[in-house]
């Protein structure tokens, strides 16, 4: 095994587990707020098929958060074991963002998810309220002091090093980093629209199923017009971010839009395959001079290629091409949410058509959602903390069998849950679908 | 050679001094909460396979499910503050560990998304989400004994150590049992109750000998702990801890014996009595064990003072852990009174 680089493993390792951790809090922390939505419609009408709805969400809520709670465990264990250097050199930083995290959010979800799954009947309707609500408010907690970390990393501020050791000057500027509220913001959208889609496609599949109640499609046209709702703010907020990056990360901007050298009046490339031996793009379609306007505002600007930033600069083919399936994948979300939005104005049923669509999609907010976190966490290599600490510098002294063991286990397994989470959440709709269409069934 | 080496105690009366020592307390409590509160759910999920119908495994599961996630953020807080405020101490110590820390996040992981499957799958798939619940317990338990044994041994690589290692891993196990039953004692009425009696006994003496054996084999393998309480007059004023243990020891024997008989006729007089004996046993072996580590992080490598962050980063953190620790422990109180009593079937 010395021949494998555990540098690359650790990486490829924390790398996948990041990946399936992330799929799950995205969904939580959006679902507890709809969740609360629910239950304030049915507090407000009180109408049934709203309590309905709540008690079909509440249980892919909680699979979804036990998955993200136990990956998340995973998560803080892995800071020491593969990225010792992290902490040595940044601890300072980090430690107390995550002690905030874990004290501030973790336990207020944990403890309240206890009362708001079983504890209706033996808590008041009020208090039980206050526990969806509380639920959703610490999974926003959460996120916030997560991004405030991560935006830190890659935007570093309010701090000063001492023998080779970050010490905070100011929490203020560290914790409202210079991306902070691009990064914040850009994450709280994906993370609206991942559930958008899968409160949609979970519908569009019941309605398919024959279950026409009232709870499937409150379902369905919440998460269309969710949809429809946020992705024009994604897009604005997506741009806003992107100068942000251009600003601070410029080599980033470079791998993403596949620019090689520098040049003034830079092409917008549309496709391409990045050979990084040549240094440049084969099969290239690109449209003259638009990247140079949309990043510089001229016609003619400026913009940096890899070329400028010698050997600091991030692989270009898995940016650029993660890049391109974020950027893809939300305009088919565009175009999917507003027809259907406009289909199902005055309360008209979907196309058969348009209904399959949407199953097909339950599950793009997370196509769009790694595509984007790719960009972002590749897109900074070769560092870790933009500036302050390379990866290679952060990682540990595992033997490489080690860590190959133990990724191997983990793949496995996430490959199991992976499909075990999706088939269930498929099989509940199903389930409660033919519970709702057996012949004598009550409709609400 | 290490042993010769004098423990300097720095100046408690500055941050740099105290700060480290109230975050190793912290640490401390945060694992004694997770020991004992994720330790009867663990131990619910191994007792699990020895239920009696798919009625009982319900139930067994509904009398955790209100509470495991809530558990198992005490492990996130305890390895958390080990992260954060001695983070070289982290690094240190989960290297050495790592495969045991590997088995056991996977164990967990199995366990706590088993737990959910299994009554949202397809019928056919839960004995198969069952297995996997019983095994992720089982492995998480004995993996967490294991890494006990390490830290205990100072992560010696020889075969005596993970020999001893493996031994205190089911130990841990049986522990985990003996709380979990009682805690279905605590929590169940009927077949389930007595059930619960019968499987407290067995585990009762393996625990008993693993507690034992512990104590036994700890001051061999480390002559510094040897010495801290064999001496003069330490063992004396040490005496109440193992004194004391034997006690709750016969305290639950007592009470497994006379339960059956009493809960026959209708009676859930001292129901409560294995599950808090045996957090008593928990708490006294916490002790000891805390007593014969400090003021160590890694035994004759790392103190708890050379492991620690900067005192300023620490002081942002204590300020969070005063004000919000005392929330937390004000809604899991909350929580528990919600629950109160005996468990009902979970729905919703």
């Amino acid at each position: 095994m010395d021949t494998v680089d555990p540098v690359v493993l650790a990486r490829i390792q924390f790398a996948a587990n990041m990946t399936f951790h992330i799929l799950f809090p995205t969904i939580s922390i959006s679902m507890g707020w709809v969740l609360l939505f629910f239950k304030k419609r049915f507090t407000a009408t009180g109408q049934q098929h709203w309590m309905e709805a709540y008690q079909f969400w509440v249980k892919i809520f909680a699979l979804t958060f036990a998955l993200g709670v136990v990956s998340g465990i995973t998560m803080s264990f892995q800071f020491g074991t593969n990225w010792p250097g992290f902490m040595n050199t940044v601890g300072n930083v980090a430690g107390p963002l995550l002690a905030y995290e874990v004290l501030t959010a973790f336990f207020l979800e944990a403890t309240m998810l206890g009362i708001m799954l079983f504890g209706r009947g033996r808590v008041s309707e009020r208090v039980h309220t206050w526990a969806t609500f509380l639920v959703a408010a610490g999974t926003t907690m959460s996120a916030f002091w997560i991004l405030a970390l991560n935006s830190w990393m890659h935007t570093p501020a309010g701090f000063e090093m001492v023998n080779g050791q970050a010490h905070v000057t100011s929490w203020m500027q560290v914790i409202f980093n210079p991306s902070f509220p691009y990064r914040l913001t850009h994450m709280l959208i994906a993370s609206g629209l991942t559930v958008a889609f899968l409160l949609a496609g979970i519908s569009a599949y019941r309605w398919l199923k024959g279950d026409h109640g009232l709870e499937v499609k409150a379902g369905l046209r919440t998460g269309i017009y969710l949809a429809a709702a946020l992705i024009p703010v994604q897009i604005v907020v997506g741009d806003m971010h992107g100068v942000n990056t251009l600003h601070h990360q410029p080599a980033k901007i470079a791998a993403m839009e596949g620019i090689w050298q520098t040049q003034k009046g830079a092409p917008a490339v549309l496709f391409a395959l990045p050979d990084a031996s040549t240094q440049s793009n084969r099969f290239e379609v690109a449209i003259p001079k638009l990247a140079s306007l949309y990043l510089t505002h001229d016609w003619e600007g400026e913009v940096k290629g890899i070329d400028a930033f010698g050997t600091q600069h991030p692989p270009v083919a898995p940016v650029f091409f993660a890049f391109r399936i974020m950027v893809g994948v939300g305009m088919l979300m565009l175009a999917v949410s507003w027809l259907s939005a406009w289909r199902m104005r005055r309360g008209r049923d979907l196309a058969t058509w348009q209904a399959r669509v949407l199953v097909a999609m339950t599950f793009a907010g997370w196509v769009a959602l790694l595509a984007g976190w790719y960009v972002t966490e590749i897109g900074r290599q070769p560092w870790l903390v933009q500036g302050v600490l390379t990866t290679a510098q952060a990682a540990s002294q595992v033997p490489a069998s080690n860590i190959a063991l133990t990724l191997t286990m983990y793949l496995s397994l996430y490959a199991v849950l992976l499909t075990a989470y999706v088939s269930v959440v498929f099989h509940l709709a199903k389930k409660t679908s033919t519970a709702n269409t057996l012949p004598g069934a009550q409709h609400a | 050679m290490l042993n010769t080496v004098p423990i300097v105690i720095p100046d408690l009366s500055v941050p740099a001094g105290w700060l480290p020592l109230v975050f190793a307390l912290v640490m401390a409590l945060a694992m004694l909460a997770y020991v004992i509160l994720d330790g009867y759910d663990l131990g619910v999920g191994v007792l699990l396979r020895r239920a009696d119908d798919e009625a009982q495994k319900d139930t067994m599961i509904a009398s955790i499910g209100p509470f495991w996630d809530a558990n198992e953020t005490w492990l996130v807080l305890g390895v958390g503050v080990l992260l954060v405020a001695f983070p070289m101490a982290h690094g240190l110590i989960l290297g050495a560990l790592y495969l045991p820390v590997a088995l056991m996040l996977l164990a967990l992981t199995l366990r706590g998304v088993a737990f959910d499957f299994r009554v949202k799958a397809r019928a056919e798939h839960k004995p198969l989400w069952d297995r996997a619940f019983y095994l992720g317990s089982l492995l998480a338990g004995w993996s967490q004994g294991y890494m006990l044994g390490g830290l205990i041994t100072g992560f010696k690589d020889d075969w005596a150590t993970h020999l001893f290692s493996a031994l205190i891993g089911l130990c841990l196990v049986s522990a985990y049992c003996l709380l979990g039953a009682g805690w279905l004692i605590m929590k169940t009425e009927g077949a389930l109750q007595l059930k619960a009696v019968a499987w407290a006994r067995g585990s009762w003496m393996f625990t008993a000998a693993g507690v034992a054996a512990i104590s036994l084999a700890t001051p061999l393998v480390s002559s510094r702990i040897f010495d801290k309480w064999f001496s003069f007059p330490n063992l004396v004023m040490l005496l109440p801890i193992p004194a004391m243990t034997v006690a709750l020891f016969f305290v639950i024997a007592r009470s497994l014996k006379r339960l059956p008989t009493r809960l026959a006729q209708g009676n859930q007089y001292g129901a409560a009595v294995p599950f808090a004996c045996t957090v008593g046993v928990f708490l006294l072996a916490f002790y000891g064990l805390a007593y014969s580590l400090f003021p160590w992080l890694v035994v004759d490598t790392l103190t708890l003072w050379q492991a620690a962050s900067s005192p300023e980063a620490l002081m942002v953190i204590f300020y969070g852990v005063v004000v919000v620790l005392p929330v937390i422990i004000g809604y899991t109180v909350f929580a528990y009174r919600v629950f109160w009593g005996k468990s009902t079937a979970l729905k919703y």
